[in-house]
């Protein structure tokens, strides 16, 4: 079996910067990822708030800047996705659909990925009108009417940059204020193509082929209406990529990875970083942030257990 | 060099209606990770199913009204054809094990 010093799981924000510090450690790093490095980057448009991007910077830009820098020192890159992890003997196992991998400190970073609303339609409309990712979809709704479900940056970002391809985008909403930051807030309040419906949530795609329409309910009045859209962008909220790491406790209620501050999850060499991890804020600048903590106490970690 | 062939509206009827070996027609764009994502394992697969099927494909971003001709308003979308015919597509959550199957399905 191969084995390493650390193996990272997941090339987001959070594993990149993990591999980055930990090949720059001398370790011998392993960075495992079963998608596109970047993670959700890549489908976030424009990122503005990571600092030293004065004038903000694409996702996938971001992306292949941090993939490269993690790289630069020596950290191995391999496409596999994770399955489980054997963590009871003295080299924690990796087991993929690709074999089983080895290492000293293991560095969970597997991220998150949308959560569906759940509704009736959703499913059968995926592909058809139904999107998770505006980057991807937004050109095919030139001169279309959407609708955006949530209310968070996420959702309130992507309705705005939908805004440049659409007649109309409403915003559905199911409170009666945004949770997205200030600065995205009032550009949503004062964008002429934007429309909130605030206090409402959605019952239904409806539609033949494709979407045709939403049916909606507001929560506080109980009354239910229809909009016509061509298309439904739904982001509201993440579910953790933790389906992997049943082995290890405890997870919270909704799936994330307990940590100390340290980024341990109690069991020593295991480390959770990033969006897979229990914590308040999951952005870019947190995501690094755990993954220079984390590398750093992998190889204390590491150094230790080999005195 | 990429070994899928590029479909474009001037190109569709003789690369695709007129196939004698049924069809892979793989849509994506340069901003979809998740189609980025993909693009190897089709690469491999084209490889794989060289002499049974061909393997196409139509940049979104330059080609978007072929793209809603065909009723593909999400990326990644794989349409799969026989003898002209659209038999069946892939869209919504799909990985490399279904574009595969569904590969075999259309072959018999």
């Amino acid at each position: 079996m191969d084995t390493y010093d650390v193996i990272v799981v997941g090339a987001g924000p959070a594993g990149l910067t993990a591999a980055l510090y930990s090949s720059r450690a001398k370790l011998r790093t392993l960075l495992l990822e079963s998608g596109l490095p970047g993670g959700q980057m890549n489908t976030t448009n424009e990122i503005e708030n990571y600092p030293g991007f004065p004038d903000g910077v694409s996702g996938t830009e971001l992306s292949a800047l941090m993939e490269r820098q993690a790289l630069r020192f020596g950290a191995e890159k391999r496409t596999a996705a994770a399955l489980g992890l054997e963590l009871d003997g003295n080299l924690r196992v990796v087991k993929t659909d690709r074999g089983d991998l080895a290492c000293r400190a293991l560095i969970i970073a597997s991220g998150a990925v949308p959560r569906p609303l759940g509704c009736p339609g959703e499913a059968e409309f995926r592909g058809r009108g139904v999107s998770y990712c505006a980057v991807c979809d937004a050109a095919f709704y030139e001169g279309c009417r959407v609708a955006v479900v949530g209310g968070g940056d996420a959702a309130v970002e992507e309705a705005l940059y939908l805004t440049r391809f659409t007649t109309e985008v409403i915003l559905i909403h199911r409170r009666d204020s945004l949770r997205a930051t200030k600065v995205v807030q009032d550009r949503a309040l004062a964008c002429p193509g934007l429309t909130i419906l605030w206090d409402t949530v959605v019952q239904e795609i409806q539609g033949k082929d494709q979407v045709q329409a939403v049916s909606l309910r507001n929560v506080k009045t109980g009354q239910t209406f229809t909009e016509s859209v061509d298309g439904v962008f739904v982001y509201v909220g993440l579910t953790p990529s933790s389906g992997f790491c049943q082995t290890l406790h405890p997870t919270s209620v909704l799936g994330y990875v307990k940590t100390d501050e340290n980024m341990c999850t109690g069991i020593p060499g295991v480390y959770a970083v990033g969006d897979v991890r229990e914590k308040m804020l999951r952005q870019v600048v947190t995501a690094a942030s755990d993954g220079a903590i984390a590398a750093t106490h992998a190889e204390k970690y590491i150094t230790e257990s080999l005195l | 060099m990429s070994t899928l062939v590029e479909v474009t509206k001037d190109n569709v009827e003789f690369e695709v209606k007129n196939s004698s070996l049924p069809v892979l027609l793989d849509f994506w764009g340069p901003r979809c990770g998740p189609c980025m994502v993909l693009m190897p394992t089709v690469e491999e697969l084209a490889v794989k199913y060289a002499d049974k099927m061909k393997f196409c494909k139509v940049n979104t971003a330059e080609n978007r009204r072929l793209a809603i001709e065909l009723k593909v308003m999400s990326l990644p979308s794989f349409l799969f054809f026989r003898d002209g015919q659209e038999v069946a597509r892939l869209q919504g959550k799909f990985g490399a094990a279904e574009i595969e199957g569904q590969i075999r399905t259309t072959l018999g």
